[in-house]
């Protein structure tokens, strides 16, 4: 094992991280699936319903996908480009909405 | 290594600039690592195509949206238990991550017989999760969902969980191929010539990012 740490080491993580990582998913999924199973609604669902989204996603691209301990280029390079995202989720959202509109004042008597 | 080790020890943003700007490479990774990232995130670019396109149909349209939680509500031991079956994929789907994750690490153990292992396990969990989705499919076809009408409502329903959901079990089909190959190249002993295991980390990343994906599509698609 020493061998392979000396060449491989950077992404050589103790299995204990993996297994704690691992329960805190299932929580979490366990947490999401409440959400719907006790009809939260409104304002309160949709927070706790990104709050788990974006837990789970993250752990899972830190350490399960080890992008935690990869150099800041890689980080940058992978990680910056979705946040255009963003621009195309607010222009849709905007459409849906001027459609929801006008869909509103023309077929509805 | 000498360069690697002076550019370790500057400040962060400084090793950016430094790795952008060497002559040889960007990426201090093996390239097989840095194309899957790249493929990765061109994928991320897909799904959330699909995602807000979804969003989009479900603020324009004029009829109610299907409700998810009676849609996908199963009736077992003489009552409807909401979304039991998505509950039971994501729980299926998280668990192969995990033993994709235990696979990679004692694939770096050189511990070819439980490398082995947890690959095949999380092919089997894959499997298991596309056998349930096919279950589901099935399902709601019976009940009479179509990609341009259901019995429920909104008609952009179908179209939006054919796409999605299939464009996903495609993606986690294809990994169970790719993990059972790997699976193979590893017990046949050829990470072990090549004298690296990375390949089966890079195969990871899919894996893991296949998960990924199921967290939004479960968050915005099951339970928005």
């Amino acid at each position: 094992m020493s061998q392979a740490q000396a060449t491989e080491g950077h992404q050589q993580h103790p299995l204990t991280l993996y297994l704690w990582i691992w329960l805190v998913l299932f929580v979490l999924s366990a947490f999401s699936y409440m959400v719907d199973f006790f009809h939260l609604q409104g304002m309160l669902r949709w927070t706790l319903i990104l709050l788990f989204m974006t837990l789970k996603a993250g752990l899972i691209v830190a350490i399960f996908m080890h992008m935690a301990w990869e150099r800041l280029a890689l980080k940058f390079a992978i990680l910056l480009p979705p946040l255009c995202l963003f621009v195309l989720i607010g222009f849709m959202a905007i459409e849906g909405d001027y459609t929801f509109f006008t869909r509103g004042s023309a077929f509805i008597r | 290594m000498a360069h690697d080790a002076q550019v370790a020890a500057l400040p962060p943003l400084k090793s950016v600039v430094s790795d952008f700007a060497a002559d040889k490479q960007a990426f201090q990774v093996p390239w097989g690592k840095a194309m899957m990232w790249i493929f990765l995130l061109s994928d991320t670019f897909i799904f959330s195509c699909f995602l807000t396109a979804y969003m989009n149909v479900r603020m324009s349209t004029m009829v109610d949206w299907p409700n998810p939680s009676q849609v996908f509500a199963l009736h077992m031991f003489g009552q409807d238990i909401p979304m039991v079956l998505i509950a039971i994929m994501t729980f299926v789907l998280i668990t192969s991550s995990g033993t994709m994750a235990l696979a990679v690490n004692y694939g770096y153990r050189r511990d070819r017989r439980r490398t082995v292992l947890f690959l095949t396990a999380t092919a089997a969990l894959g499997a298991t999760f596309v056998g349930m989705q096919a279950f589901e499919w099935t399902k709601l076809i019976m009940e009479g969902v179509r990609p341009w009408e259901n019995p429920w409502g909104a008609p952009q329903f179908g179209s939006a969980f054919f796409m999605i959901t299939g464009f996903h079990g495609c993606h986690v089909t294809a990994g169970v191929i790719y993990l059972l190959v790997t699976a193979k190249r590893v017990a046949s002993g050829f990470y072990d010539r090549k004298g690296s295991y990375e390949t089966v980390e890079v195969a990871g990343l899919y894996w893991h990012f296949v998960d990924l994906v199921w967290v939004f599509i479960f968050a915005f698609f099951y339970l928005w």
